[in-house]
């Protein structure tokens, strides 16, 4: 594997999660359990949408075959994504949306704040922007996890379910392969094992203030770093792809 | 490009300034700081812009609106370049134009109060309501009407009102 192959899967991995989280987003549009909600949620995905494109503009620019954002986004199949098995977890309720963002969140704000050094420019630049945007929706699910945790013993014991029913995906967070190898002897990538105890003392502070049990660490969900997903990534792309399929090559 | 060598890059920046955001047109993209520069290369006019938010809706409407605004000029000969290093800030943001937009509504972002923390608490400030400037407001939602703002409530005039939020 070359560095430029092991990058486009890279920047595909960055990319295909804020993507696939953000069409989640976009799914709770006109859905929200009050009007601010909705309006954050969705502007959530839209912070989601413009990280995405620019990590998958980036990945068909190295590839060089001229496949743009959009051919990236719409014309590719499930096994080609990269995204973390976290991002395509079902909305649930609100509360269940909550957990899985504030999972994501926790770990793109502690990526992203190493990623700015990265010594590739464009992938620097992009977790440095990312970063105050992921900061924002961290607090976002951090605060509500804090509510709906010390909230009433029906929020509370629906979120601990979610927690405990999520926990599952978190491994996948934190794999890793040839690709991150590569990339971290080049100083581009970042060694998620450095990760892992960053986003441990952001969730362990978060679940405590909202009196909820951490898990114990069990099974655990494995293979967004090879393409492999659970029947939901499906079922999503089905939605999100439909037009630019059903239409190609038609434009606004 | 004839046309382009009687442009300045001091002239150019001057016309391109006059264009106004699409959501707050009190305001220029210039006074928001998403106007980064103009150079000339030989005939070449390089205009670079960076967005506010990654996902912005409003950067495909800067670009057409550049893009008339210099063919208006007689300029043909130009690439308009979008950079997303060093990440656009509040802080750009020129001070006539944080009077401009309290004017038009919309409570301007406080200087040098960023929200770095990522629970409640770390990050709580008074928002001076822009219609009544009552100081005793609270925060409804970190997301508002537009990616770049926070949604306020006044407890004196009962208003909601926009936060300009920092980033």
């Amino acid at each position: 594997m070359t560095t430029n192959e092991a990058l486009i899967k890279y920047c595909l991995r960055l990319g295909d999660t804020s993507l696939i989280l953000g069409q989640r987003m976009a799914e709770w549009c006109s859905k929200g359990p009050v009007l601010e909600e909705d309006i954050a949620l969705s502007n959530i995905g839209l912070d989601l949408f413009g990280q995405s494109r620019t990590m998958l503009t980036y990945a068909g620019e190295i590839e060089g075959k001229g496949r743009t954002e959009n051919d990236l986004a719409f014309k590719r199949l499930e096994r080609e994504f990269f995204n973390n098995l976290m991002s395509e977890r079902p909305n649930g309720h609100f509360g269940e949306t909550v957990v899985r963002n504030l999972f994501l969140s926790a770990f793109t704000y502690n990526l992203y704040k190493k990623l700015s050094l990265s010594k590739d420019d464009t992938i620097a630049a992009f977790a440095a922007k990312s970063l105050k945007e992921v900061t924002y929706h961290l607090r976002h699910s951090g605060e509500w996890m804090i509510r709906l945790g010390d909230g009433t013993e029906d929020s509370h014991n629906k979120i601990q379910q979610s927690v405990n029913d999520l926990w599952e995906y978190t491994g996948d967070l934190f794999a890793m392969n040839e690709v991150d190898e590569l990339l971290i002897a080049e100083n581009i990538a970042i060694d998620l094992n450095e990760i892992k105890p960053l986003w441990n003392n952001t969730i362990n502070e978060i679940l405590e203030r909202a009196t909820l049990t951490r898990p114990l660490d069990g099974f655990m969900q494995k293979g967004s770093l090879n393409g492999i997903h659970s029947e939901d990534l499906g079922h999503l792309l089905t939605e999100m792809q439909f037009l630019p399929r059903a239409y190609p090559n038609s434009k606004w | 490009m004839s046309n382009t060598n009687k442009n300045t890059k001091e002239k150019i920046w001057e016309f391109l300034s006059e264009i106004p955001d699409p959501e707050i047109p009190v305001i220029s993209i210039a006074e928001l700081g998403v106007l980064r520069n103009v150079e000339l290369e030989k005939s070449k006019v390089i205009v670079t812009i960076t967005p506010t938010y990654s996902g912005c809706p409003a950067m495909k409407t800067f670009e057409d609106d550049i893009k008339s605004k210099l063919e208006e000029n007689n300029i043909s000969n130009f690439k308009i370049l979008t950079v997303h290093s060093p990440a656009w800030t509040t802080d750009w943001i020129t001070d006539k134009a944080l009077e401009k937009l309290r004017k038009f509504g919309i409570a301007p972002p406080i200087r040098g109060t960023e929200d770095k923390g990522i629970l409640f608490g770390s990050g709580s400030k008074s928002v001076q309501c822009p219609l009544c400037k009552s100081k005793n407001t609270s925060l409804k939602s970190q997301f508002g009407s537009t990616a770049c703002k926070a949604l306020y409530t006044c407890k004196e005039c009962f208003e909601p009102f926009d936060y300009f939020k920092c980033i």
